[in-house]
């Protein structure tokens, strides 16, 4: 017996029974609980590089519901290195326009003028079960191209057992239940990640007592594509903000922030919504657009994360290791970083060409990553929603000058943008032996820039690789079993020579598959490269 | 030069926190008289008081 929890927007995994369910108890190098963006991204990484990927999901398909909705232009990268992120980008809405008000009155507008020379925009717009099915359209097409990867629908995990050095799982299907064994087991089940209530492991952090309202509308009217926020929005019990914004297919988000004590079931009265949205969507114009409630949920959140994000051979990914509020899209583009940062490490030790202990960086890195996300995320929380009467009285303070001075604004705290973190001064990392542009220090991500009719990040595929600047073309460095690619760019174009180069002539970089900067150098000297590759992977 | 208006803090979040760490445990008078030793103590910083005068202005 399988239940179904949920309504699937997409249907694409659907269960078959398979000859181990009723063979003997069959071991699987990795074995990744929850098809969420985090499980699919996770496999599908592991699968390109030719590690064997399990993936175990008690649906069939992507859940109803927009969830996520804003995927960040570090997300996009990693799926562009995964080699999906086109239909994505092609689908999601870009925004660039926002809008912040503070009650009846327009407090200021600002344009997100991106960064010229990248391929990814800061982020899109885009419900989550699309970037789901993306995702999986990418396994399929890899599935066939030979990549290991498996996906089993309808397969819940009601049992996980640690056995020294390996997981025991079982598992209930409709054709009853079985278990298997992994030598990893990646728990990438969501914030109320069964796996981790099985093994009794606590997920403590701060609790932000407040209700919001979730409502996605279709409205065909012509309505701009801006980001619309309010702090204390003046419509009928709109609560304490609400936020606006659009999505693919016609489809616009909006929240309200409820606060604590709301009668969820009267909330939910799809009378009571309209009447809010009215007033919302007619309060630039003057009249209420045509549109139809599409779903709408409640939902409290919390900021919190586990203590340790491995627990012997299982790991945990994603909102199972760590949750954060949803101001700054921070939920799900945090853990596809995760999963970004755990693949390439476990493909290591799969193929014996790293010790286990290098897996022990996952947990380190994501947990600072995690703990960079929640600090944002509570700082957003706290402005949006002053605790007391002092930190209110700053917060409209800030607002009430940000209307007329341009310095109060970047105080305004409506969510910040979801970054990845830079692993500064973390093991693993350097030398940085280059006086080079701060941007690009050992422990940051690569940042993009145009290079010949391409972008950069297109050339850094997923290997250890030396990005030479300028110079002449440097060899490969072949050590402790692997090989860097190489990619020379001669003639570095303004932006990468801004980014890559700052006052010098020539830079040799060398990068971790998941494009974080490892170590720079001016010259190309194999050996210091050779022994900066066995500091990346525990050997050093 | 005249009263800068424009974006001068590095790392803004960082300081809202910050500020609003320093009032905690304070009452409302201990944080209004906190408030007032603030401002003395950046004016004093500032001492030009056509700038002090343009952001007493700036600040109604």
């Amino acid at each position: 017996m399988v239940a179904v929890r949920y309504q699937t927007a997409f249907k694409l995994y659907p269960y078959e029974k398979v000859p181990a369910q009723s063979g003997p108890v069959q071991r699987h190098p990795v074995v990744i609980i929850g098809g969420g963006p985090v499980g699919l991204a996770l496999a599908l990484d592991l699968g390109k590089k030719g590690s064997p990927a399990l993936v175990l999901d008690d649906h069939d398909g992507a859940g109803q519901g927009s969830k996520a909705i804003c995927f960040a232009k570090r997300t996009l990268d990693i799926a562009n290195r995964l080699g999906a992120s086109g239909p994505m980008v092609h689908k999601g809405v870009v925004w660039n326009v926002g809008r912040v008000f503070h009650g009846d009155g327009q407090l200021f507008t600002f344009d997100l003028l991106p960064e010229e020379g990248h391929r990814n925009p800061a982020f899109i717009n885009l419900q989550q079960p699309y970037f789901e099915r993306f995702l999986v359209d990418e396994i399929r097409a890899a599935q066939n191209a030979g990549a290991p990867i498996e996906i089993r629908g309808r397969n819940r995990v009601t049992g996980v057992t640690v056995k020294g050095d390996h997981a025991r799982v079982d598992v209930d299907t409709p054709d009853g239940p079985y278990q298997l064994e992994a030598d990893y087991l990646i728990a990438c089940d969501g914030a109320r990640s069964p796996t981790r209530d099985m093994l009794g492991l606590s997920f403590d952090g701060r609790v932000f007592e407040d209700n919001f309202l979730i409502a996605d509308v279709k409205m065909k009217a012509d309505f701009p594509t801006e980001r619309w926020f309010w702090f204390e929005p003046p419509f009928e019990g709109a609560g304490q903000s609400a936020l606006l914004h659009k999505q693919p297919d016609d489809i616009w988000r909006i929240d309200f922030q409820l606060g604590w004590d709301i009668d969820r079931a009267s909330e939910l009265d799809p009378d009571r919504i309209r009447a809010r949205v009215d007033a919302m969507l007619s309060s630039q114009t003057g009249t209420v657009p045509d549109y139809t409630l599409e779903w709408t949920s409640i939902y409290t959140f919390q900021c919190r994360r586990m203590e340790r994000f491995r627990h012997g051979p299982v790991f945990f990914a994603g909102d199972s290791a760590h949750q954060v509020s949803p101001f700054g899209a921070r939920g799900a583009n945090s853990g596809v970083q995760d999963a970004d940062n755990l693949a390439w490490k476990l493909d290591l030790v799969l193929k014996g060409l790293a010790d286990d202990a290098l897996l022990d960086t996952y947990a380190t890195e994501r947990e600072f990553g995690a703990d960079e996300n929640i600090l944002n995320s509570s700082r957003a929380t706290d402005f949006m929603t002053p605790k007391t009467n002092l930190s209110k009285l700053f917060r409209n303070a800030v607002l009430s000058l940000a209307n007329t001075h341009a310095f109060a604004r970047p105080l305004v705290n409506s969510g910040r943008l979801s970054v990845p973190c830079s692993y500064d001064g973390f093991d693993g990392f350097g030398p940085d032996a280059m006086d080079g542009p701060k941007v690009t220090r050992p422990g940051t991500t690569c940042v993009d820039a145009p290079v010949d009719n391409g972008f950069l990040l297109d050339h850094l595929e997923g290997a250890f690789t030396i990005l030479a600047l300028g110079g002449t073309a440097p060899a490969p460095v072949k050590a402790h079993g692997i090989t860097t690619k190489i990619v020379h760019v001669a003639t570095p174009g303004p932006a990468l020579t801004d980014r890559y180069l700052g006052a010098k002539d020539r830079a040799v970089y060398l990068i971790r598959p998941d494009q974080h900067v490892l170590a720079r150098w001016d010259d190309y000297d194999a050996a210091a490269i050779s022994d900066a590759i066995a500091t990346a992977i525990g050997k050093g | 030069m005249p009263l800068n208006l424009s974006p001068n803090i590095p790392d803004p979040d960082g300081f809202y926190d910050e500020l609003l760490r320093a009032h905690d445990g304070l009452t409302a008078d201990e944080s209004a008289a906190y408030n007032a030793r603030l401002v003395l103590t950046l004016c004093n910083h500032i001492g030009d008081r056509e700038i002090i005068r343009a952001a007493l202005e700036a600040a109604k």
